[in-house]
């Protein structure tokens, strides 16, 4: 759906030059909620931005739906850029301009008769839960109600994608996975393909199908989001999964369990399916070990259970061994944080 | 206090004063917003970027505004007369009054335009809008409370001129004032066209604020 290729944007500031992007290929299938994550600075914006030539890259391509962006001239690109949405940080909505008014304005700038306008307005706020606002001005409305009336405005034109520039960024958790939870409702009736990009974890635990790191203008990490959570491979993206369902033990959990002679500590991750499987009654039914659960706790990304488990088994070292090696042919992830 | 006469003299030098600041108003508008538009949209990065014509432009307006009204008035007399066919009374003082007027229209159409968040431009640009509609549709629409404040401002500048451009002959209050009021030392009439002045400048002023509240919806 979204195909970028060898994307890079140089800003020129007098002398200075800032490499925001430096070869970015990407691809986004149809139907998926693709996330890019960085930090600030990173070129997250600058990205989404190329994507709709909102700023224009020095190199390379993107493809919209199989249409070349960049080749476009200015009425080919009004007319593509009418097929995609977007939504910003800070909603950017017109205030001279009633929520009725903000959802209709795409719908006049395409040329939408009168009364057409009004039943798709409606249609949309009723989508988006607004019905009742249509007449305020966005002044008199919460942060997440702006950001739903951008959403609806987004959609007025049936894009076959939409574009997020930090969507939730301004606002706070709850109102944040009401609108992720609106994205995802909108993303599964009507399979629009979404491209998302923030700073925060949460956002693409909760809703993303595929995520990719971007650190200093270069992709350095992407793939489905529960690899890149559960396995990350890069610096960047360990750095960014840290503290959202990583786990740092304790140090004293670790510094009084040191002195046991005969155990072990280990740390089990399971995914999906095996976390519903009575492992641990299993592994003491079938080997001579005692297991200590130490640590525990279960986060989804997206629809997926993700676990992880602390225990301390202790035993003889030949049954801590065979305890071990069961688990591992699980469908777990098992790491030995102590040995014997 | 004074005879009908000069009452009639009064209640038509006021009307005359109306008269040449409302099409003079109404003119430097009609040409200066199409300028502040102009002057905001070819700038670096916005809609119509073109830095050549922005900075022919912003050079021209600010010439024009350095120059002081009375040296204004008195050295485009030709082309008044070109325009109107005469070069005193009321409607040759509207001439001098809208050419001072539009570079002055034109910097306070460029001041509103440009609190207009660039982020909701930004979004009709993402939208698809053309340049155009983005003008009429966003920029005029969003500024309007501004733009309205600045045409207050304009309206009650152009009271103060017009009473300048009155002194050298074009009717109005501040002929009046000059003539009964100076020249034949009646301080009263002096005295009440400056109230007159005054309440004019008032009524326009709360008139623009409100107008503006109105608009607003911030
Ligand atoms: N218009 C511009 N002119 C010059 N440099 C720019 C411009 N826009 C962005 N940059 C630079 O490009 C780099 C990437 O910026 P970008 O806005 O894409 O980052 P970001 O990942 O969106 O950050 P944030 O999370 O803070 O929004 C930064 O170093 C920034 O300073
Ligand atoms: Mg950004």
């Amino acid at each position: 759906m979204i195909e970028i290729r060898h994307l890079t944007k140089i800003y020129t500031d007098g002398q200075r030059e800032t490499r925001a992007l430096d070869d970015v290929s990407l691809k986004v299938e149809p139907g998926e909620i693709f996330g890019i994550i960085g930090l600030s600075g990173a070129g997250k914006s600058t990205l989404v931005r190329c994507i709709n030539m909102l700023e224009r890259p020095q190199e390379g391509t993107v493809l919209v739906n199989g249409i070349d962006m960049t080749a476009l001239d200015n009425r080919e690109l009004r007319a593509a850029r009418q097929r995609i949405g977007m939504i910003f940080q800070h909603f950017n909505l017109l205030s001279s301009r009633t929520v009725f008014g903000n959802v209709a304005f795409p719908l006049e700038i395409t040329g939408v008769p009168k009364g057409e306008t009004k039943e798709r307005v409606l249609e949309l706020l009723h989508l988006v839960g607004l019905e009742d606002k249509a007449s305020s001005y966005p002044a008199q409305l919460s942060g997440g109600q702006k950001q739903r009336v951008g959403i609806a405005r987004a959609l007025a034109n049936r894009p076959q994608v939409l574009l997020c520039d930090e969507a939730t960024s301004a606002l706070d958790p709850e109102t944040t996975t009401a609108v992720l939870d609106l994205l995802q409702d909108i993303n599964r009736k009507m399979g629009l393909t979404i491209l998302l990009i923030t700073h925060e974890m949460p956002v693409i635990q909760q809703v993303c199908d595929r995520v990719a790191v971007i650190e200093n203008g270069q992709i350095v990490e992407h793939g489905p989001v529960l690899e890149v959570f559960t396995a990350p491979k890069t610096g960047e993206a360990r750095r960014l999964v840290r503290g959202v369902i990583e786990i740092d033990i304790p140090e004293d959990l670790l510094q009084r369990h040191s002195n046991n002679g005969d155990s072990i500590l280990l740390k089990i991750s399971f995914i999906g399916a095996s976390a519903g499987k009575p492992i641990m009654a299993d592994l003491m039914q079938r080997y001579p070990v005692l297991v200590n659960i130490l640590f525990g706790r279960i986060d989804h990304i997206k629809d997926t259970p993700f676990g992880t488990l602390v225990v301390e088994l202790s035993g003889k070292s030949a049954a801590l061994n065979e305890a071990t090696e069961y688990l591992a042919r699980q469908d777990l992830q098992v790491e030995v944080l102590r040995d014997v | 206090m004074f005879n009908p006469m000069i009452w009639r003299l009064i209640w038509q030098a006021t009307g005359e004063t109306l008269y040449m600041v409302g099409v003079a108003v109404v003119l430097a508008e009609l040409v200066g917003l199409p300028l502040g538009i102009i002057l905001v949209t070819t700038e670096r990065g916005h809609i119509l970027e073109s830095p050549a014509l922005n900075r022919v432009l912003a050079t021209v307006i600010n010439i024009g505004r350095s120059v002081p009204f009375i040296i204004l008035m008195v050295a485009i007399i030709p082309f008044t007369r070109k325009v109107v066919g005469t070069s005193i009374g009321t409607t040759a003082a509207m001439v001098p009054l809208t050419v001072a007027a539009i570079p002055f229209v034109a910097r306070l159409v460029e001041t509103a335009l440009k609190e207009v968040d660039g982020g909701v431009v930004e979004a009709a640009l993402a939208i698809g809008a053309s340049p155009f509609q983005i003008i009429w549709k966003v920029l005029i629409p969003e500024a309007l409370p501004s733009l309205v404040l600045g045409l207050t401002i304009t309206a009650v500048n152009l009271i103060g001129y017009s009473a300048m451009a009155g002194a050298v002959g074009g009717g109005g209050l501040g002929d009046l004032a000059v003539r009964y009021g100076y020249q034949r030392f009646r301080t009263d009439i002096m005295l009440l066209t400056v109230i007159i002045l005054i309440v004019l400048v008032q009524a326009m002023q709360m008139l623009g604020d409100w107008a503006a509240n109105r608009m607003s919806k911030k």
